[in-house]
């Protein structure tokens, strides 16, 4: 300990290790706390749980789309976020107007599809545009440029849908199939999070499905190892890239539905910009560019952010512990980015590259 | 001999204008006069949320202000009344902006305004140092009017209000969730902003005096969607109401996922004019059934009428709930611009402390929103409404279906201990 890699006694290693005691300590000692004083129950522990991994798995699909994008241009696609917003409030149209006519209660699995596509290819076409019109056209350019590129392309949707559709909140209509909970013992879980949550499982399964076992998903792969080569092999990088784009954007608008389902409140032009900053959280967290680690990152956050609060800030006796949500998130990237840079996964494709 | 010229012009321009004040010599004020020549307007200000997220309780505040105005053909002591509209926002920093070109603008009487408790924080020092005078028709914080510094107050002599302050809407809360709903055992949410802030330790601080016990006082973020953890946190000290007055988005989430939170399906749920809105109820679907709301009240017939000319001269209805308090604001100002001005060679001379005066000594006055009192005693310090134009409502299954506003159930009037609000 306090030593660097020569041997010799070095302040900027002695700080994080003491940083690291600190913090394992707080973590222990407020957990005690908590657990010890039992002002929460069983029960309850499981529901935060359930509510964490359904908003978790809403932060891990939005973060593939950072990591699928990363993976194969090493940018930062900033507006991602947007492309999530874009999905949700289109979508919100159509459960609407299903609502209306009342089909949304008579054929909810089928109504839920509808509206997964309908999200999924609207914010597919909306990924693809960025790509084709934002950040084509730069590729090659230093780092920085893409990057700032993405921040006036998330402005412009997010103004965009503003100008469309107005500034009021709107929210989605509920579904009453999946009302109610499953009662097992003293435990209650809503059907909304178990739905959730399988049909996130789902898409993600979909997704590893492409990636490794298609043709298409080879060619991910060759892009994302070394463009030229892959290129050279008779690649069709541009349409690859574009490609990528578009899974991603499929995911976001997919999310965007599950967030309607989960939390239909809060539907507005600026809904993206959290979840979008959160999911970049997760997808750094399970180590940007590596597909399994985006999921892992998402769930983690969202069981983190769901338990975090109540289990280590109580316990230290901190007010307004809820408040102090997003402040878990942000130092969960804090520490992950001191202690484990490369991400809980690892950043898979460094490896790869070396 | 450009600049010379320049010079010579500038100093006989502020010479012309500077005539009449030192020929009559008449401006005794402490604060000195505003002079509106014979064919000058009378200039009224506004520093009001005109863009943002909150643009419509500006737009609605403006309403109210042009219908006053219009009432007087627009017309103020034989001269034009000219109203002058900025953009305050939402923010310390906007209030100082706009505050800062008011007080550059002599000719200006007073001002109306602003929309936001913050605004007005950033806005006053400025205004009461030019020794202008402000009334807001929708601060509620009740800082404003306190003068204790060391009790969080930033009153400044000339601030007046027409709006409610938050001690009487969190009292009623607590009031009203203690005679009425019965409870013993209240939890608090705010979000960490100074009105929600202030809204739920008023509300804690009556309920504990009155005999009911604050089981949980906790926050949570601006922009958060799950709530679970706070009410899992909650449902754990398992109090009879829960007391959120907090904004919507989030305190329709808070709504909704209360009902699904074990323990507190059958909690009470009450919210205050932050999420007085027509689309609270929709948005937040059959969960919104029986939530109390706790915001302005406002009837008789001569809000009726206000109401019809508003459709007359905008279409439809306000978009928020303080225009008749905007209304009454500039009524307010209007009438002691009559009262203290004074007419010399033609020029209207208004004494700007006089003006003050005027305003604090206004009492039993005849508003659209109730009977005006303007107080002058920390910390009700400029407050000229007295909370009676509040209630409380109750969501019933029609307003999630649409409808709107929801029915009152009960107001302070119906208060056991009246005296002691």
């Amino acid at each position: 300990m306090f030593r660097n890699k020569s041997g010799e006694f070095s302040w900027v290693d002695f700080t994080i290790d003491v940083l690291r005691v600190l913090i394992v300590l707080a973590v222990v000692v407020g957990a005690w706390n908590t657990l010890s004083s039992g002002r929460i129950s069983l029960a309850q522990w499981v529901n935060l749980l359930a509510a964490g991994l359904s908003q978790g798995s809403i932060y891990a699909l939005i973060a593939l789309g950072y990591t699928l994008v990363y993976g194969i241009l090493l940018m930062i696609n900033f507006a991602h976020g947007e492309v999530f917003m874009a999905g949700a409030f289109s979508a919100f149209f159509l459960a609407e107007a299903l609502n209306r006519t009342g089909f949304l209660n008579e054929q909810p699995l089928l109504s839920i599809l509808l509206m997964f596509m309908f999200a999924g290819l609207i914010s597919m076409t909306v990924a693809v545009l960025v790509e084709r019109i934002a950040y084509r056209p730069l590729r090659g350019s230093p780092r920085l440029v893409p990057l700032i590129t993405a921040i006036g392309a998330s402005f412009f949707l997010q103004y965009a849908f503003r100008g469309l559709y107005g500034s009021n909140f709107k929210a989605y209509p509920q579904v009453r199939a999946l009302q109610g909970a499953l009662q097992i013992g003293d435990i209650s879980i809503p059907v909304t999070q178990i739905f959730v949550f399988c049909s996130a499982l789902v898409l993600m399964f979909g997704l590893h499905w492409l990636v490794e076992r298609t043709r298409i998903g080879k060619a991910m792969r060759a892009v994302s190892e070394n463009k030229e080569v892959a290129r050279l092999m008779g690649i069709d990088i541009d349409w690859v890239i574009l490609f990528t784009f578009g899974v991603g954007g499929f995911l976001a608008g997919a999310a965007g539905v599950i967030n309607g389902l989960f939390r239909p409140q809060g539907v507005n032009f600026y809904m993206g910009f959290i979840p979008g900053i959160k999911a970049f959280t997760a997808a750094v967290l399970g180590g940007i560019g590596n597909i399994p680690g985006a999921m892992l990152g998402g769930l983690f956050l969202g069981v983190i952010e769901a338990i975090g609060p109540n289990l280590v800030l109580a316990g230290l006796g901190i007010p307004g512990a809820n408040q102090l949500k997003d402040v878990i998130a942000f130092t969960m990237l804090v520490l992950v980015l001191i202690f484990r840079p490369q991400g809980i996964l690892g950043e898979r494709l460094s490896e790869t590259k070396a | 001999m450009k600049k010379v010229l320049l010079l010579f012009t500038a100093l006989s321009l502020v010479l012309v204008f500077s005539l009449p004040a030192m020929a009559d010599g008449h401006c005794m004020d402490a604060l000195g006069c505003v002079e509106v020549g014979p064919d000058d307007p009378v200039v009224i200000g506004a520093l009001l949320t005109v863009s943002g997220a909150t643009s419509f309780y500006g737009e609605d505040s403006r309403g109210g202000i042009e219908i006053a105005i219009d009432a007087r053909d627009g017309m103020l002591l034989g001269r034009e009344i000219e109203l002058v509209v900025e953009d305050s926002l939402c923010s310390a920093e906007g209030g100082q902006a706009t505050a800062q070109r008011a007080a550059a603008d002599e000719s200006i009487v007073g001002l109306i305004g602003t929309t936001c408790s913050g605004a007005a924080q950033g806005a006053m020092p400025i205004i009461s140092e030019a020794g202008m005078l402000m009334i807001s028709p929708s601060n509620t914080s009740p800082r404003l009017t306190n003068d204790d510094v060391d009790a969080g107050g930033t009153y400044y002599p000339g601030y007046f209000r027409t709006a409610h302050n938050d001690l009487f809407q969190g009292a009623m809360g607590a009031r009203f969730a203690i005679e009425v709903l019965g409870a013993e055992s209240v939890a608090t949410i705010h979000d960490g902003d100074p009105y929600t802030e202030g809204l739920a330790v008023v509300m804690a601080e009556t309920f504990a005096e009155m005999g009911g016990e604050v089981v949980f006082q906790g926050a949570v973020a601006k922009g958060d969607t799950d709530m679970t953890a706070i009410l899992t946190e909650i449902a754990a000290s398992g109090p009879d109401v829960v007391y959120f007055p907090v904004f919507t988005p989030e305190s329709e989430f808070i709504a909704t996922q209360a009902r699904n939170t074990p323990g507190l399906e059958d909690a009470e749920l009450i919210v205050s004019d932050g999420s007085f809105s027509s689309s609270f109820a929709g948005n937040v679907g059959d969960a919104a059934v029986g939530i109390h709301m706790t915001s302005p009240y406002v009837v008789g017939e001569e809000y009726d009428a206000f109401l019809m000319t508003w459709d007359d001269m905008f279409g439809g209805a306000p978009p928020s709930g303080f225009h008749a308090h905007a209304y009454d604001a500039v009524n307010i100002l209007m009438d002691a611009v009559e009262m203290v001005a004074e007419e010399h060679d033609g020029t209207l001379m208004i004494g700007r402390q006089a003006l003050r005066d005027a305003i604090s000594a206004v009492e039993n006055y005849a508003g659209l929103t109730g009977t005006l009192t303007c107080q002058d005693e920390s910390p009700y310090r400029g407050d000229c409404a007295t909370g009676s134009a509040l209630a409380v409502y109750e969501i019933t299954e029609a307003e999630v279906a649409g409808a709107w506003p929801p029915a009152v159930v009960w107001d302070m009037s119906m208060s056991m201990s009246m005296d002691e609000g």
